[in-house]
């Protein structure tokens, strides 16, 4: 579903991924860890088309589409969401508007004609329940007021709602308490399906407790160092990041 | 790369076609240029209106010949030529009819294309329209209507001639005709405009609205509305406007007189889209109006609301007297101005009953290099116990070339008044913007999605009819101004 070959970019000249390769299949969950600043962010920013990046090498291929060639808004309608590490607030739009207008564009990117109303609402109240996702915050302005918590599980209820292909979590975990973390892995956990995909991007083993990967990544100084299954977080929860730091652990 | 592509897509804007920018075809009889007393007598006697609208008009243009032209506004005021204008113009097939049938199909389909069908079968339910085209108003709708319910809904002309004891008691005692400049001017000068009279206990049956439309070169439209709502009345009343793309400014100085009586309310909408003129700032329409109400009578209540976004200088202040105790003025207002476009606008409250209230909630969005201004004055007189104000005012930048002004002055002889204000810059962020381009909505939809979501506070305030209208229209008026 998706493969990364390589993947260089930087800002301002400075660069910050050093040549990442990555490949992810439906029905997977990857997750990547690494020490602050090793360029977790970069990455979903990068994939997610963020323009303050600037991608210098390497190639991206998503479905069988050249990633990089594609609008920030494109890669939304072909199937990839981002979750953000910090959801950003707009006053004044109700999360609903918000959400149908989101679908529709990406309905009509399909060439599917918009949803109607009744069907909308009925998906709305499936999913609000799925995820546990307080019904009371489905008709705010978007994040506006939202408590941290509240953001990130809004940020599940809109995956749950667009159904991605591809689902990049950016530290979801941050700033969550112990039952906010299990109420949003239950969300993730219910939407995994062997069509769609996540990497999970996470600085604590913790939340890996909780929404089980197939593959562990750990993400040092703009490349992926090491690669390999769940038994890998519990080690890096262990050991800290500081033995992968050597050049010799380089998977590539 | 960010600042190139929304430059490019800036670029791209400036060509962008202004919707109503067509002219009608249609034989006109138009004033010679000019004003003088010959120009007043003419329109006076186009309209065969009684001696004491004359004399009222004549004193008007000589007030008009001794006020200053304004020198405190924060724009420089162009030179208007009031000589190079035409005072009146009017469709040669007669100025008013009696009914549609005898309309001008041109001007029928002219007003069609403005969405503003006039034929009884096609008409928006629930809302009754004046036609004013040029000079004369064309056709009033659901008169009959109206009528049941003892609610008068005419042009002024018509309301001169009918109800004279109504139009002589109020006409300019909101507004007086030495109120300034261009009230004077529009005293001496109008030719046309809508008269609302509500009686007594009346809550009007449906939405009032007045259609304006300049159609001719090198006139001027100069209407006059009055609103009267008697003792424990309620109507809801709309304008809109526009006008077609022509290279020469043209002027637009209309006065608006609101009287409210004991517990009466009076909502009065505006969306305005005269013609803005091009990129360069080259043509547009001078929006210089003077609007404003008085809640003579306890408990009354007058709320502007107002969404502007046409006009290549819209310049205007719609206020509210407050003299009944417990009467509640408000004021909400979206201001859009892109490309060379200014506004300087906001409302005067004047507060002189007891436990008088007034709100206003201003928000100005600059694009281009747009200039928005917002002015406002609460003024709470020395009886005015307890009076209260709150003030929001919001400026939403889009862009780096244009700017946002704010002159909020208070003035309170009371020490009992509270007066609030609060005032927020803003600008449409980058982060904004990714995070809805990330959830597959284009650059485009996401800032009419943000501007929407900044205006909502005053679009809630339109009846349901025209807000959807509004909102397109906020929407259209800032396509391709973010990259
Ligand atoms: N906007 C930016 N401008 C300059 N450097 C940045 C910016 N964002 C991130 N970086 C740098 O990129 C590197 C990787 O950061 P980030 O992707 O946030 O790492 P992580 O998510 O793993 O903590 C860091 O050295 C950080 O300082």
């Amino acid at each position: 579903m998706l493969s990364i070959k390589n993947l260089q970019a930087g800002i301002d000249g400075k660069q910050i991924l050093k040549g990442i390769n990555l490949e992810v299949n439906a029905g997977e969950v990857h997750a990547i860890m690494g020490p602050n600043g090793s360029g977790k962010s970069s990455l979903a920013s990068v994939l997610a088309g963020r323009e303050t990046y600037e991608v210098t090498g390497g190639e991206v291929i998503f479905d069988g589409k050249n990633l990089l060639d594609l609008s920030v808004e494109d890669r939304a309608r072909e199937g990839l969401f981002l979750a953000f590490q910090y959801p950003i607030e707009i006053p004044g739009v109700s999360n609903i508007n918000f959400l149908r207008t989101a679908l529709n564009e990406i309905r009509a990117y399909r060439q599917e004609p918009p949803m109607d109303a009744k069907e909308f609402l009925r998906m709305t109240k499936e999913k609000q329940q799925l995820v546990e996702f307080d019904a009371k915050l489905v008709n705010r302005s978007l994040n506006e007021g939202f408590s941290g918590g509240e953001k990130k599980r809004n940020e599940i209820f809109q995956l749950a709602m667009l159904e991605p292909k591809l689902a990049i979590l950016d530290e979801t975990d941050s700033g969550l308490d112990i039952d906010a973390l299990r109420i949003v892995s239950n969300g993730v956990n219910k939407l995994r399906s062997d069509k769609n995909a996540f990497v999970v991007i996470t600085h604590y083993q913790r939340l890996l407790e909780y929404i089980v990967p197939d593959f562990v990544h750990v993400l040092y100084n703009g490349r992926i160092v090491k690669s390999g299954t769940k038994e890998l977080a519990l080690e890096l929860e262990e050991r800290g990041y500081d033995w992968i730091k050597e050049p010799a652990y380089s998977n590539s | 790369m960010e600042n190139n592509k929304s430059n490019d897509i800036l670029d791209d804007y400036i060509d962008k076609e202004y919707e109503f920018g067509f002219v009608t075809d249609i034989e006109m009889e138009v004033a010679p240029k000019g004003l003088n007393e010959d120009t007043i007598h003419f329109i006076s006697a186009k309209k065969e209106e009684p001696q004491w609208l004359r004399d009222w008009r004549m004193k008007a243009y000589h007030s008009f010949l001794k006020q200053p032209e304004p020198t405190w506004q924060n724009f420089e005021l162009p030179k208007v030529d009031f000589q190079a204008i035409s005072y009146y113009a009017a469709p040669k097939s007669g100025a008013k009819y009696k009914s549609l049938d005898e309309v001008d199909p041109a001007l029928l389909e002219t007003f069609e294309k403005l969405g503003i069908p006039l034929s009884e079968q096609k008409l928006l339910s629930g809302v009754a329209v004046d036609a004013v085209f040029d000079s004369v108003s064309v056709a009033t709708t659901f008169k009959e209507t109206l009528k049941e319910h003892g609610v008068i809904f005419c042009s002024i002309s018509e309301a001169v001639k009918e109800h004279p004891e109504l139009v002589q008691k109020y006409l300019g005692s909101v507004v007086p005709y030495s109120d300034n400049l261009y009230a004077a001017l529009n005293a001496a000068a109008f030719s046309d405009g809508s008269f609302v009279y509500i009686p007594k206990g009346v809550r009007c049956p449906m939405e009032l609205s007045t259609y304006f439309r300049i159609n001719t070169q090198n006139t001027g439209q100069f209407e006059r509305t009055l609103i009267i709502a008697d003792e424990g009345s309620y109507v809801s009343y709309l304008e809109g406007c526009t006008a077609p793309k022509r290279d020469e400014n043209q002027l637009h100085a209309a006065v608006v007189e609101l009287i409210a009586l004991d517990h009466a309310e009076i909502k009065y909408s505006t969306v305005q889209n005269w013609y803005p003129g091009d990129k360069d700032g080259k043509g547009g329409i001078y929006n210089f109006v003077t609007k404003r109400g008085v809640c003579k009578g306890a408990h009354a209540k007058i709320s502007w609301t107002q969404v502007e976004t046409g006009s290549a200088i819209t310049w205007k202040y719609p206020s509210v007297i407050l003299q009944g105790d417990h009467s509640s003025g408000e004021f909400y207002s979206v201001a859009v101005t892109r490309n060379k476009q200014v506004a300087d606008t906001g409302t005067k409250m004047f507060h002189i009953g007891k436990n008088t209230r007034s709100r206003i909630i201003s928000k100005g969005i600059s694009a281009g290099e747009g200039q928005n201004t917002y002015r406002g004055l609460v003024q709470v007189g020395s009886k005015a116990e307890n009076a209260r104000n709150f003030t929001q005012c919001d400026s939403l930048l889009i862009g780096d070339r244009c700017g946002a002004h704010t002159f909020p002055y208070i003035e309170s002889k009371n020490n009992t008044a509270m007066i609030e204000h609060e005032a927020t810059t803003s600008k449409i962020g980058e982060d904004q913007l990714f995070y809805l381009n990330q959830r597959g909505i284009e650059t485009e939809k996401a800032v009419a999605l943000i501007v929407n979501g900044y205006a909502r506070e005053v679009l809630n305030q339109l009846p349901m009819e025209f807000a959807v209208e509004a909102q397109k229209l906020l929407s259209i008026s800032l396509e391709g101004s973010v990259g």
